[in-house]
């Protein structure tokens, strides 16, 4: 079996063992997997630039925040319908990636993490600055009755888990399509070794930024998406631990592997669930998981499992 | 063919180019030869536009080449092949062949042809580039640079830590590459493959171009290689 065939295949087998969960989970298994489904597209986003270009931003909650409130001001101020609110939230992530792109890439190393955190805080402070319209702080609620697409109440749980397993899918499909493509092996090669890819005659800076629009539009989809599905928009989402969460999920679940990311935001999430439980240190405990991976596991685990055991995977 | 005319070079503010000339002819192997340090290597990134130029020009078939930008270079038919290899190691085999296609060449057939040079690596198509050996890895650096179809091909000790048969075979390669008028500049510090490779020799001290000599001029015990290599 060919390489893409076998990407193909695993790919596909995923999105059908989650809709199988989708009817066999318990209803708070459900609503977490629906909600985990979301956040695994921003990082999917967060992956297209961390994990195969090899550009560390610490700004990407700006691109989730651009879609959710690009999602969300338009339904809550002017009264507009969901899918075309989705589309100009979409389009504002990409909008606000591509400027960032044009200034950011002007530097490299830390110099970009630096510039992507402070453009994103500028980001944070601004949703808090225009607070007589994004209510600041406390956010705002989207209604039930708004969630409606063309009859579809997506404020019932299976609803809602269907359409996160939907754009999940959607992000998962394209950028494995793309990493199979000439494009994104560019991008590999830029990540390794961005000389000597601009000595095959490939201009870096063109597809540099395009890496940053793609990660910024995906991940501003994951943010309109989780506007739409849970109803909720707050500044919180523009605050620099949203930042660092897509990262610490990419790198648990392996940068640079298609599944990863998945892999790492319900490990992430699933063991603060369950470490909460009986302990109120339960950061302690994620920070501790971190640290071990980070000892044992540098790859993350499906990197991991790529370099032990698994050569193909994607 | 390829000519550079008072090429100043260097990094930052260190300057390690001064006023330096060389040219190389098609069909012809001419060895960039001198001690470490000398700026061979500096001279292979200058032509390729990895370093801005302080003075001089560079021109490949009379047109002038110095203010391309980086990666619009390889596009006007120079290839480089790097020392260490420095292959995408992630990416397999026929991955880092296809990317080198992009530039210049008509795909398949570029690909077809690479192959044939390089037999070996057709078996290791889907492996990754970071599980071959050191001399698979040369070979695949330097079909990378052939899938460009170079009319000037840059390369920098590509011998460097292979075993005999590998050597053997890039020499091979190179040699076929001249016969289909390719103009290689090398640099490689083996003299006996200095001897037995190339056409003439261009010699490189502290900067500057110093004396370009024909290969048959030279012997081991040249009293020119002890001057500027030292051996």
């Amino acid at each position: 079996m060919s390489l893409s065939a076998r990407s193909i295949a695993l790919h596909m087998s995923l999105i059908a063992i989650l809709f199988i969960l989708c009817f066999t989970l318990s209803d708070y298994h459900q609503g977490n997997l629906a909600r985990i489904l979301v956040l695994a597209t921003y990082a999917i986003g967060y992956n297209v630039l961390f994990g195969y270009t090899g550009l560390l931003s610490l700004g990407h909650a700006m691109f989730f925040a651009a879609g959710l409130y690009g999602l969300g001001l338009p339904m809550h101020l002017a009264g507009l319908a969901p899918l075309p609110a989705f589309v100009i939230g979409v389009l504002c992530a990409a909008l606000l990636s591509a400027l960032v792109a044009l200034l950011a890439l002007r530097t490299i190393g830390v110099a970009f993490m630096i510039v992507t955190l402070m453009f994103a805080q500028c980001v944070f402070l601004s949703i808090l600055y225009f607070g007589t319209w994004t209510r600041g702080d406390e956010g705002f609620v989207i209604p039930q009755a708004a969630r409606q697409i063309m009859g579809l109440d997506l404020t019932d749980p299976t609803t809602r888990y269907l359409a996160a397993l939907l754009l999940f899918s959607t992000a998962l499909l394209i950028t494995a399509r793309i990493m199979q493509q000439r494009f994104g092996h560019v991008l590999i090669a830029v990540r390794e070794n961005e000389e000597r890819t601009q000595m095959l005659g490939y201009d870096v800076f063109r597809h540099k930024f395009l890496a940053v629009v793609i990660s910024g539009s995906i991940s501003g989809a994951a943010g309109a998406a989780y506007g739409l599905l849970f109803g909720y928009v707050g500044a919180t989402f523009a605050s620099v631990q949203y930042s660092i969460f897509p990262l610490l999920w990419v790198l648990l679940g392996g940068a640079g592997t298609t599944i990863g990311p998945l892999v790492g935001a319900v490990f992430m999430f699933y063991l603060i669930d369950y470490s909460s439980g009986f302990t109120n240190a339960y950061m302690l405990i994620a920070g501790v998981a971190l640290v071990l991976l980070v000892l044992f596991a540098r790859s993350g685990i499906m990197g991991e499992i790529r370099k032990r055991w698994v050569p193909w995977l994607p | 063919m390829l000519k550079l005319a008072g090429v100043g070079a260097g990094y930052g503010p260190v300057q390690v180019l001064y006023d330096f000339d060389l040219e190389a002819r098609a069909g012809e192997v001419l060895c960039l030869l001198g001690r470490n340090g000398a700026g061979k290597t500096t001279t292979l990134k200058a032509i390729m536009g990895l370093l801005p130029l302080s003075g001089g020009t560079v021109t490949l078939n009379g047109a002038d080449i110095t203010a391309l930008p980086a990666h619009e270079v390889p596009k006007r038919g120079i290839g480089y092949v790097p020392q260490g290899r420095r292959l995408f190691s992630e990416l397999t085999v026929s991955e880092n062949i296809e990317i080198g296609l992009m530039a210049r060449g008509n795909g398949r057939a570029t690909r077809a042809r690479v192959l044939e040079m390089f037999p070996r690596l057709s078996e290791r198509l889907d492996q990754r580039a970071e599980t071959l050996s050191g001399g698979e890895q040369q070979m695949l650096a330097t079909a990378r640079a052939l899938c460009l179809e170079p009319s000037v091909l840059l390369l920098d000790e590509p011998t460097e830590g292979l075993q005999p048969s590998m050597i053997q075979l890039i020499r091979e390669t190179v040699e076929a590459m001249r016969a289909q008028g390719v103009a290689i500049v090398l640099v490689e510090q083996r003299i006996e493959a200095v001897l037995t490779l190339s056409d003439r020799v261009a010699f490189i001290e502290n900067g500057h171009s110093r004396e370009v000599v024909d290969t048959s001029d030279l012997t081991a015990a040249s009293p020119l290689l002890k001057k500027y290599v030292g051996v």
